[in-house]
């Protein structure tokens, strides 16, 4: 690692520094001193993020051809190239911390890398379109603007840009939704069914209740997280339920209801078994999405190779010509 | 008093052989008259391309009239750990402000 090196000053005082410059409020940028340990946990959760930015794109990607119109498909083929975009501003920002980008895209493709469970779930129907828009896009709105205030400065910047963008993937999809409830009984089926199936893995996107979640006391002490997992989940489970009543959509939990005490909507159990087991690969879809990945990978190679021989005939040309 | 050239990446990254081509720092100028902003960084094989490639991550939404790539390896930056004494000769002249100086009583000055 390429930091500024210290002879005097031992490491435990550095610490108590970085740590007093967090507790101020203060923005950590990619040259100052930090722990290993902090830089480790930011890689650990931006390529992470990064990865999930781009493997999201799959799913999606899957209806671009079958959209029911061409407004539908404009809309589905920008929120994808969004996603796209996301990936790569969060790739930036992991690179500000020594990592090269060749290294994250091979963790990836080879499967060691971790990406957001919610990508392993197959969209089987259009409406899926719509619910991934409203519950995930919701979902990843929620926990990107807290992250948008985490204490290293090209994450928190990278997030500010992404939340402007997720606002349209939400509202379109949640436009999708509301189309589909105004619509035929079988449109509607449709759209409860997509319902249904996404209802509970949003949930698990937020990761492992607090009490079984390994790094949420560090990253919570180091400013990268803010809120806790349970506290994010129970933020966006708050803002959805009013959604789906307005629409006239059934959350398929029989014991979501509001609690006056708490003004939270109280919830059922998480199936965290399967949360765990998507997790460590077994979902219904992650083979598929890697495979996906890695033949574009593959065959967008001629493109790459194409770019670099067309930028060494310019600059030979340029090189003959002076 | 100033750091290594790879100012704003804590390494250098401008590997060939992995087909990810080198790094550029993408500036973008979000309306006439506006200063460039760093907004972040892209991939490219030469300044063309890196132009191009900022276009489609940096500015999908109308978030740019202008935009400038620089190699990450052509930007030189001040060093954190020297932040006190570089920046110190601004700190110690309060002279230098307006609130320096004492004006009579009732005179509108600005």
């Amino acid at each position: 690692m390429d930091q500024p090196t210290f002879v005097t000053a031992d490491e435990s005082a550095l610490t108590a520094a970085f740590e007093a410059r967090i507790a101020a409020g203060e923005s950590i940028e990619p040259k100052d001193w930090m722990p290993d340990r902090y830089r480790r946990q930011l890689v650990r959760m931006m390529s992470q993020h990064a990865h999930s930015e781009i493997v999201g794109m799959l799913p999606e990607g899957n209806w671009i051809t079958r959209a029911p119109s061409l407004r539908r498909k404009m809309s589905l083929i920008a929120k994808v190239q969004d996603e796209a975009g996301h990936g790569l501003y969060i790739y930036c920002g992991t690179e500000t911390l020594g990592v090269d980008r060749h290294e994250l895209v091979e963790q990836l493709l080879d499967g060691r890398a971790k990406y957001s469970s919610i990508f392993n779930y197959p969209t089987l129907s259009w409406a899926d379109m719509g619910v991934i828009g409203w519950f995930v896009d919701g979902a990843a709105i929620v926990n990107q603007t807290i992250l948008a205030k985490a204490s290293y400065g090209p994450y928190a910047r990278a997030m500010v840009r992404i939340c402007k963008e997720e606002n349209f993937h939400k509202r379109q999809g949640y436009e999708i939704c509301a189309t589909l409830a105004n619509g035929t009984p079988a449109q509607r089926e449709m759209l409860q069914d997509a319902v249904n199936r996404f209802w509970w893995p949003s949930l698990m996107m937020f990761g492992p209740s607090d009490v079984d979640s390994p790094n949420s006391a560090e990253l919570l002490k180091w400013r990268v997280k803010r809120k806790t997992n349970d506290e994010l989940r129970q933020r966006f489970i708050n803002l959805t339920v009013p959604q789906a009543a307005a629409i006239g959509i059934t959350l398929p939990d029989p014991d979501l209801r509001f609690n006056a005490e708490t003004n939270n909507w109280d919830f059922g159990e998480i199936d965290w078994t399967e949360f765990f087991q998507v997790i460590g690969g077994n979902g219904p879809c992650n083979r598929e999405r890697i495979a996906a990945r890695q033949q574009a990978h593959d065959e967008g190679a001629w493109v790459r190779e194409a770019a670099t021989a067309h930028a060494a005939k310019q600059q030979g040309r340029a090189t003959q010509a002076a | 008093m100033t750091g290594d050239v790879k100012a704003l990446h804590a390494t250098s990254n401008g590997v060939e052989a992995d087909n990810q081509w080198s790094l550029w720092e993408v500036f973008t100028q979000p309306g006439k008259g506006a200063p460039h902003e760093h907004a972040g960084s892209v991939h490219a094989t030469d300044a063309e391309h890196a132009l191009q490639n900022a276009r489609d991550v940096y500015a999908r939404r109308g978030e740019a009239v202008s935009l400038w790539v620089v190699p990450a390896d052509a930007i030189v930056a001040s060093a954190p750990g020297d932040a006190g004494p570089f920046f110190d000769p601004g700190n110690d002249k309060a002279y230098r402000h307006p609130q320096f100086y004492k004006v009579p009583r009732g005179v509108r000055v600005f």
